[in-house]
């Protein structure tokens, strides 16, 4: 059976090209970076070459561009690093309810050291109010944290007002944009970003490698003591070929920004209006205009997300949900609930996340098999019962 | 992660559905992560002579609903109390431990169907609860359902 990929926030295939620029890395040119004779210092230079790709990406300096072994350690480097260094200057971290872990446990294990974190709050449809950011403001923040674009719902924040209120408060900004890599022109410049984390696996790079922008004039810790690898911040023989594939994967999807753009939303916007057409009881969950060009997180009232999956799982589909059956934890998903979601309709949540290699004829298939499939569970539902026989309203 | 047995009745459910004009109909909520069962229950000279179920839950919900219904087609009453949540989740091969809490509700949900019997043949609720050893768990939801 051919499998239909359709969770691409989770991770992407590894793009062939990418692959042959890893490969001899990974094979004849196996020498330490740090070494002094040729086989060593041509890897050293196939590092400040990815660098240099990375960071005109960003429209950063290459020496602002530190390589990392995924987008969590990134997070957890900036927020980590900024905090210790700056603990003189004050205590007081804001960042949002509806971070990815790598953001929410690092700033819960800060709090546990003496640090405060506010959590802001977002609206239904997941966009942080900028006025409740700026009456968070006080002379003890010393760092704004809050995602590009959210792994979830895909609402993509106003990342150029928060910049411009940290820049006022002269508080560094940090932004996980490991969503947001490789479908969002992002000038850091403009945005006023002082820090973003990425992540490789996201737009067709590899696993465990990821990077973080960091402005000069930003101060932050070591993270990993050891040798003198990334400017003396992260210590550990670099992973030359992940690097290397970071770095061509950055550059191959931001040559073809717009075209991979205008395909993904050509897609997610087919899903969602004919879901929307043919499938009563539905939510779209997240911003209708405001979302991520290939997400599409739509609640399928009375059903459950973790059935619901296994049911596409039959058919060779993949893609994900936020219900609490799936999350090994006895809640839906924080994102959901933060949105304002009852505990049902989070339930019956299903994350479509497209990429570049599905087409029009893959969605067409998908929406066929969950109309199919949603008539089958509704049938099967106490709820969706009560529902019909007045007895239950949602 | 699931067993074949599972998947099996999870892919083709047994004895979905509701009886019109049930003799006793349970209706559990687990309040672990709210989900939701109900089983339907036609009863002749104390024996179970049809079952249907509806199941708002994981795989794991449906595959135990689907197997428990089997279980206790043509058994009588008494026979069908004796069956635990353990002989369920056996007669699939196993659950994974994130999934256990899941096969309580078929267990709750078959004892609440026969104790919604006994409250319409005039049993006591005393009496009820004696002989179907009920949880508190049993027809009360773990939140409320339906507010928004
Ligand atoms: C928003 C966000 N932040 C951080 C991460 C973590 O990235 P990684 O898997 O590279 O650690 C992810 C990936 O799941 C993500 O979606
Ligand atoms: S019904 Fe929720 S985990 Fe099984």
């Amino acid at each position: 059976m051919k499998i239909k990929y359709f969770d691409h926030a989770a991770t992407t295939k590894l793009n062939e090209d990418v692959l042959k620029e890893m490969l001899p890395y990974l094979t004849e040119e196996y020498g330490n970076p740090s070494s002094i004779y040729s086989l060593g210092r041509s890897n050293k230079k196939a590092i400040e070459d990815a660098r240099e790709k990375v960071a005109k990406v960003f429209n950063a300096d290459a020496k602002e561009i530190y390589f990392t072994g995924s987008g969590s350690e990134s997070d957890n480097t900036a927020i980590k690093g900024v905090a210790y260094a700056n603990r003189k200057k004050g205590n007081h971290i804001i960042t949002t309810k509806i971070e990815h872990p790598a953001v929410l446990d690092t700033c819960k294990s800060l709090e546990k050291d003496g640090f405060e974190v506010t959590y802001l709050n977002v609206d239904s449809e997941g966009l942080v109010d900028l006025e409740e950011l700026k009456n968070a403001i006080t002379d003890k923040t010393i760092l704004i944290t809050i995602m590009f674009a959210n792994n979830e719902i895909g609402t993509i924040q106003p990342i150029e007002e928060i910049g411009k209120i940290a820049k006022q408060h002269k508080i560094y900004f940090h932004t996980d944009a490991v969503q947001a890599v490789g479908n969002i022109d992002i000038d850091v410049n403009k945005l006023n970003i002082d820090l973003l984390s990425l992540s490789a696996h996201k737009f067709y790079g590899p696993k465990g490698v990821g990077a973080l922008y960091v402005r000069k004039t930003v101060r932050f810790n070591k993270f990993i003591d050891g040798g003198h690898q990334e400017r003396n911040k992260r210590a550990g023989t670099e992973n030359v070929a992940g690097i290397v594939g970071l770095s061509k994967a950055i550059e191959m999807a931001y040559e073809k920004l717009d075209e991979n753009n205008r395909h993904l939303k050509e897609l997610r916007d087919l899903y969602i209006s004919e879901i929307e057409e043919k499938i009563p009881y539905v939510k779209l969950n997240g911003h209708r205009e405001k979302r991520l060009p290939g997400n599409a997180n739509i609640s399928f009232k009375f059903i459950e997300g973790e059935s619901l999956l296994l049911n596409l799982d039959i058919k060779g589909i993949c893609a994900s949900s936020g219900s609490a059956c799936t999350s090994g934890s006895l809640d839906p998903s924080h994102v959901l609930l933060a949105i304002g979601l009852i505990h049902e309709v989070a339930h019956g949540s299903l994350r479509v996340t497209f990429g570049i290699e599905n087409t029009k004829e893959d969605v067409i298939e998908l929406i066929t098999e969950l109309e199919e499939i949603v008539n089958r569970l509704r049938e099967m539902s106490p709820l969706y019962e009560d529902f019909v026989d007045g007895t239950y309203t949602m | 992660m699931y067993s074949k047995k599972v998947m099996d009745h999870y892919e083709h459910p047994r004895n979905v559905g509701q009886i019109v004009g049930a003799d006793g109909v349970g209706k559990v909520g687990n309040p672990v992560c709210g989900d939701i069962m109900k089983i339907y229950l036609k009863i002749k000279d104390n024996v179970i002579v049809d079952v249907k179920f509806k199941t708002f839950g994981c795989g794991a919900a449906i595959a135990t609903s689907s197997i428990s219904t089997e279980l206790v087609k043509g058994k009588t009453i008494e026979e069908a109390l004796d069956i635990t949540n353990k002989r369920v989740v056996d007669e699939l091969d196993g659950l994974p431990p994130a999934k256990m809490h899941c096969s309580v509700l078929a267990e709750e949900a078959i004892k609440a169907a026969i104790a919604d019997y006994y409250t319409k043949k005039g049993m006591s609720k005393e009496d009820i609860d004696k002989v179907c050893s009920l949880k508190n768990t049993v027809c009360v939801h773990s939140h409320d359902i339906g507010q928004e």
